[in-house]
C-alpha cells in the first residue's frame, strides 16, 4: 500500500530528512522481517474457527442447557468479512419446561439475525444495513422474550449471544450464563456481568467474593429471558483481540471449575474441538452438578 | 515494670514480638489506670521486625489505643519504602468489648480498603499479633495540621487555609457518595488531617468512620468541641461532618482550639472578630457550617466546596492555584475571560494554537494571528470569503479554507501568503494534513486531495453533495461525510472503500478510534460505525438533528445537538450516561479537557462541565451564539463567538 501511496503521490515533503534516513547498505535479516511481518496482516483473510462441547452433567437427567454456533464468512464489495452467531442458553431449573425456554431463546435468536444477515449472506445486495450489530440483537432478544413467553409461560431462561461481523463482537446476554476472553498469555477476563443475586450482593460489597463461592443461593437470578414485564438485556460491542479466545459457558462449566483449570484446558488442547471435550472432562469430574455448555471462538489471520 | 522492659529493649533486635509482649501481661493486669498512662513502655521499639516484614523506625504517633509508627517495608529489601503502621493494644478484660474493638479495627481496614481517593491513604496490610492488631497504611511525609497551627506564629494565610478546606469537601463528598451507604467520618479536626508534602491534605484515622444507614442511630463518638450538638445525641449524619469541617476551619484560621471553648459556642466568636484579615465570603461559609440545626448548614459538601470556590475564584486564589484537582465545581459568576479580541465579523470558526500565537478565521474574511496570552493582535491575512473552519498548521504554515473557494497556506510568522489552491465551491469543511497531503472538503462536491509540496491536486474524489464535514485519517482512509448523507471510506488512491448512507446530511466531522467511527447527523443520529467495513454498530437517537461533531474520552463519546442538549454516551453500550440542557441549540463541538468539558452553545455561552457527571462547573455569557469549538491549550479555553469576538478564559 505504501509503495502505491509513494508511486502516485511522489517523494514526501522534506528532502533533507529523506537524506537522513537514507540507508544505501543491505537491509539486515531483522530489517527485512520486520517489513515482511508489517506487511503480512494486510493481504491476510481473517476468518473465525469455532467448536462447541455439551454434556448433561453427572447429576441431572435432564439437559436444559441450549447450545448454537454458526461460524461463516460474508462475501462483500470490500473484501470478505468473518460472520459468526455463537449462543448460549440454559433453561431456568425449578422452572416448568426450562429446556423449552432455552430451544426457544436460541432458535428465535439465530432465526433473527440470522433473516437480517440472509440477504447479505446467501443474496446478491451491496447496500449498508439500516440497523445497527446492537438493534438487532436488541429486537432479537425482545422477540425471543415474547417467543417464551407465548410457547412456555412461567418458564425462564439465561441468553449469551455473540454476534462477530469482522472484528466486532456484539454482545447480548441475560442471566448468569458468560461470556470469556482467554488469552494466550493465560489471561482471562470475564466480559459480561451476571444477573444474579449473589454477583450483586458481591458488586454492593455485602459479601466477599470468598463468601459469594460459598453462598447459598448462588443460583438465584435477578433478570432471565422470559422472566418480568420489561427485560433489559446487556448489549455491548467490544473488538475481537488478536489471538485471544471468545468463550461461552453456562454455570455448569464456569460454576465448578477454576478460572486457571479453564485457561489451562483451552491453552493445553491442540485444537478447539479438543480444547471444548477438555472443558466439559474437566465439569464432569468436578463432580458434573449441572448440565455443561461451552463455545469457543477464534479469530485468526 | 518499665525498668524491666526497657532493660530487655535492648535486645530487641533478637527478641521476637511474642517474647517482648509476654513481659508486658503484668503491668496490663496490675495496673488500673488503663492504657494511657503506661501507653509509652508498650511501644515497640526500633528494629522490632513486625510479622517478618516491617521494620519499625520511631513513633510517629500516638492513638487512643496505640501507637503509630513509622516502619520500613522489607519486602523491598532494594528500596526503602516507607510505610505507617498504626496499632491497636486491646486490653479490655471484658471479652465482648474485646471483640467490638477487634471489630472496630477490621471495620477501619476494611473501610479502606474499597476507598480511592487522593486524600485517603492507601492501606496495604493488616493483622493481629496475641493482643495487638496492627494496619498498615500509605506512609505520608508531612506534618497534621494541629502541628502546623500550633508552629506557626500568627495567624496562617487564608488562601492556604482556603485550599485545604476545598479538598477537605472534596473528599468529604466522596465519602458522603459512597455506595451502597454514605461513610461519615465523624471525627474530622485538625489532627486528623495531615499536610503532605506537595502541600495536600490526607484525610487520616478512619477508626470510628462509619456507613450511614439513615434513621439508624449509633453511638456518640467524636471530639468535643469538634462534634456537632447531634452527633451527642447518637446522630452521625453528613451534616455531622460538615460542621466539624467548619470547627477545622475556625480551629486553622483563630488559633482558638475549640476544645477549649464552651460547645458550640461558634456563633459567638466568628472568624473576623478573631482574625481580621479573613475575607467576609470566608467567614460566612464557616458560620453556615457550623450552625446549631444541621438544616441550616450546607447540604453536601459539595454544596460547601462551590461556595468555597467561589471565594476562591474572587480573591484570586484560584488562578494562583492552577488547574490541580482543586478546580471544581463553581457554578456561577466569577468567571471572566483573561482577554478578548474584536474582530469585524462573527467569529464562527475555531481557533488553532501554535508557538505562542493563536489562529482563527472570521466571517469577517480575515485570519487572525493573535498573542495566545494576552490576545494582543499580530496580523491579519485578508481572504475575500467568510472563514468558519479551523486552521491547521505544519512546519511553519497555516493551512485555512475560506468561502471564496481557496484553501489559502499562509506562513506562521508573517501572515504572508505561500500558495493557494482552488476549488469550484466555498470552503467550509477544515485541511486534515496526513502523509504529505492536505485533504478537505468543497461546496463544489468533491474531497481534495492537495500535494503539501507542490500545491497541486494528487487527486479528487466525486461525492454526491457538498462537503462541509472534516475529513478523519485512520489507517490509511480518509473518512466524511456530505450533505446528502452519504459517508464515504476513501483510500488514499481516491478510490472508495465502503460507504454508508444516513437518512439527511452529515456535516458533523468524524471522531474515530481503530474500534469505531462516531459521527452525528441531521437526520437526529449519532454513528458509531466498524472502521474497516462501515457496518452499524450501534445508532444513539438525539432529540432533534445534530451539526455537532462528537468527541472521545474514555469509554465516552459527548455530542451537541439542535434540541439543546449536550450528550454523554458510552462507546461500548451506546447507553446515555447524562446530557445537559442549554438554552438554546448546540451546534458546536463539545471538545474535553482534563476533566472537564467545554462547549458552546447558540444561547451565547460557553459551557463547562465535569465530563463524569455532566454538572455545570461554570458558563461565561457571551453576546453572541457560539456556533464554533473551544480550544483548550495549556489550560486555557479559547472560543470564538458571533459577537465577533474572541474570548480565552482559565480551563
Amino acid at each position: 500500500m505504501n509503495k502505491i501511496f509513494n508511486w502516485l503521490f511522489g517523494p514526501k515533503s522534506t528532502p533533507t530528512k529523506t537524506l537522513d534516513t537514507a540507508n544505501t547498505a543491505p537491509l539486515t535479516d531483522q530489517q527485512l522481517q520486520a517489513i515482511v511481518s508489517n506487511q503480512n496482516p494486510r493481504f491476510d483473510m481473517q476468518q473465525l474457527i469455532s467448536a462447541g462441547g455439551q454434556s448433561v452433567g453427572k447429576q441431572r437427567e435432564l439437559n436444559e442447557d441450549s447450545l448454537l454456533a454458526i461460524t461463516s464468512t460474508m462475501a462483500g464489495n470490500s473484501g470478505n468479512l468473518p460472520f459468526g452467531l455463537y449462543i448460549i442458553a440454559d433453561g431456568m431449573g425449578g422452572h416448568q419446561f426450562g429446556e423449552v425456554a432455552s430451544n426457544a431463546a436460541i432458535r428465535t435468536v439465530a432465526g433473527y439475525v440470522l433473516r437480517k444477515f440472509h440477504s447479505y449472506l446467501f443474496q446478491i445486495k451491496t447496500d449498508t444495513m439500516d440497523e445497527s450489530f446492537q438493534e438487532i440483537m436488541l429486537a432479537a432478544v425482545s422477540e425471543a422474550q415474547r417467543a417464551i413467553q407465548r410457547e412456555a409461560p412461567g418458564s425462564g431462561t439465561t441468553l449469551t449471544a455473540a454476534l462477530v461481523l469482522g472484528q466486532q463482537i456484539t454482545v447480548a446476554h441475560v442471566g448468569d450464563s458468560r461470556a470469556y476472553f482467554v488469552y494466550p498469555d493465560g489471561r482471562i477476563e470475564t466480559i459480561t456481568r451476571d444477573h444474579s443475586l449473589v454477583k450483586r450482593l458481591e458488586e454492593l460489597g455485602h459479601i466477599s467474593p470468598e463468601e459469594a463461592e460459598n453462598y447459598p443461593h448462588r443460583n438465584v437470578l435477578y433478570r432471565a429471558l422470559g422472566q418480568g414485564e420489561i427485560l433489559e438485556p446487556d448489549i455491548f460491542t467490544v473488538a475481537f483481540p488478536q489471538s485471544a479466545y471468545l468463550m461461552i459457558c453456562s454455570d455448569g462449566l464456569w460454576g465448578v471449575v477454576s478460572e486457571q483449570d479453564l485457561v489451562r484446558s483451552i491453552t493445553e488442547a491442540s485444537n478447539l474441538q479438543r480444547a471444548c471435550q477438555n472443558l466439559v472432562t474437566a465439569a464432569n469430574t468436578a463432580g458434573g452438578p449441572d448440565n455443561i455448555s461451552v463455545v469457543l471462538v477464534q479469530l485468526i489471520g | 515494670m518499665r525498668a524491666v522492659v526497657k532493660q530487655r529493649s535492648a535486645n530487641y533486635n533478637s527478641l521476637k514480638l511474642e517474647d517482648v509482649l509476654e513481659t508486658r501481661l503484668f503491668p496490663d493486669l496490675s495496673d488500673n489506670q488503663g492504657g494511657e498512662s503506661n501507653s509509652a513502655p508498650r511501644q515497640l521499639q526500633a528494629g522490632v521486625t513486625l510479622a517478618k516484614r516491617y521494620a519499625i523506625q520511631e513513633v510517629v504517633g500516638l492513638g487512643g489505643m496505640g501507637s503509630v509508627y513509622r516502619a520500613r517495608d522489607m519486602h523491598f529489601p532494594n528500596v526503602t519504602k516507607l510505610v505507617a503502621v498504626k496499632e491497636m493494644i486491646n486490653s479490655a478484660p471484658d471479652p465482648l468489648v474485646r471483640e467490638t474493638i477487634v471489630q472496630n479495627f477490621e471495620r477501619e481496614a476494611n473501610l479502606l480498603a474499597t476507598l480511592h481517593h487522593p486524600s485517603i491513604p492507601r492501606i496495604y496490610d493488616y493483622f493481629s499479633l496475641d493482643s495487638r492488631s496492627y494496619l498498615v497504611l500509605e506512609f505520608i511525609h508531612g506534618k497534621d495540621m494541629e502541628a502546623i497551627i500550633s508552629e506557626t506564629s500568627g495567624f496562617l494565610p487564608e488562601e492556604q487555609v482556603l485550599t485545604w478546606a476545598i479538598e477537605l469537601c472534596d473528599v468529604l463528598d466522596y465519602l458522603h457518595r459512597h455506595k451502597p451507604d454514605a461513610i461519615i467520618f465523624r471525627d474530622m479536626k485538625p489532627s486528623n488531617v495531615m499536610i503532605n508534602s506537595s502541600g495536600d491534605v490526607i484525610l487520616v484515622d478512619f477508626g470510628i468512620a462509619k456507613s450511614f444507614q439513615s434513621g439508624i442511630k449509633g453511638t456518640m463518638i467524636g471530639t468535643e468541641g469538634y462534634s456537632p450538638p447531634e452527633q451527642y445525641r447518637g446522630e452521625a449524619t453528613p451534616a455531622a461532618d460538615i460542621y466539624a469541617m467548619g470547627a477545622t476551619i475556625h480551629h486553622a484560621l483563630t488559633r482558638r482550639d475549640p476544645r477549649l471553648e464552651p460547645p458550640f459556642s461558634f456563633a459567638e466568636r466568628p472568624l473576623r472578630r478573631i482574625n481580621p484579615s479573613v475575607s467576609p465570603e470566608l467567614e460566612i461559609i464557616v458560620s453556615r457550617a457550623v450552625e446549631y440545626d444541621p438544616a441550616s448548614r450546607f447540604k453536601s459538601a459539595a454544596e460547601m466546596k462551590d461556595a468555597l470556590m467561589s471565594v476562591a475564584r474572587k480573591t484570586g486564589l484560584l488562578v494562583r492555584m492552577g488547574p490541580g484537582p482543586q478546580t471544581g465545581s463553581a457554578k456561577t459568576g466569577g468567571i471572566k475571560p483573561l482577554w478578548s479580541f474584536k474582530t469585524e465579523d462573527e467569529v464562527r470558526g475555531t481557533p488553532t494554537v501554535f508557538q505562542g500565537s493563536l489562529y482563527i478565521g472570521s466571517y469577517d474574511n480575515n485570519l487572525y494571528a493573535l498573542d495566545a496570552a494576552d490576545g494582543k493582535f499580530q496580523w491579519k491575512y485578508p481572504t475575500d470569503g467568510g472563514i468558519v473552519s479551523r486552521p491547521a498548521l505544519l512546519d511553519g504554515n497555516i493551512y485555512i479554507g475560506s468561502e471564496d473557494k481557496r484553501l489559502h497556506v499562509v506562513s506562521a510568522r508573517s501572515g504572508k501568503v505561500v500558495w493557494t489552491y482552488y476549488t469550484n465551491g466555498p470552503i467550509r469543511s477544515s485541511p486534515r494534513i496526513a502523509e504529505g497531503h492536505i485533504f478537505i472538503g468543497s461546496d463544489d462536491n468533491h474531497l481534495h486531495a492537495v500535494n503539501l509540496t507542490t500545491g497541486r491536486m494528487a487527486w479528487r474524489f466525486e461525492t454526491a453533495d457538498p462537503v462541509r464535514s472534516t475529513p478523519f485519517v485512520m489507517n490509511e482512509l480518509v473518512y466524511l461525510g456530505c450533505e446528502s448523507g452519504d459517508y464515504y471510506a476513501i483510500d488514499f488512491r481516491g478510490a472508495l472503500k465502503w460507504r454508508f448512507h444516513a437518512k439527511r446530511a452529515i456535516t458533523s466531522s468524524t471522531t474515530g478510534t481503530p474500534q469505531a467511527l462516531y459521527f452525528s447527523s441531521v437526520d437526529g443520529t449519532l454513528y458509531a460505525l466498524d472502521p474497516h467495513n462501515g457496518w452499524a454498530i450501534w445508532r444513539f437517537r438525539l432529540g432533534k438533528a445534530s451539526i455537532s461533531s462528537p468527541c472521545i474520552v474514555d469509554e465516552f463519546v459527548f455530542v451537541g445537538a439542535s434540541d439543546g442538549f449536550i450528550y454523554a454516551v458510552e462507546a461500548k453500550s451506546s447507553k446515555e450516561i447524562w446530557r445537559f440542557r442549554t438554552e438554546h441549540q448546540v451546534n458546536g463541538s463539545p471538545v474535553i479537557y482534563k476533566d472537564s468539558i467545554y462547549c458552546g452553545s447558540v444561547d451565547g455561552n460557553l459551557y463547562c462541565l465535569e465530563y463524569r457527571t455532566g454538572r455545570l462547573r461554570w458558563k461565561f455569557g457571551t453576546e453572541g451564539a457560539i456556533t464554533g469549538t473551544p480550544l483548550v491549550y495549556d489550560d486555557v479555553v479559547y472560543v470564538g463567538s458571533t459577537d465577533h469576538q474572541v474570548y480565552a478564559f482559565l480551563a
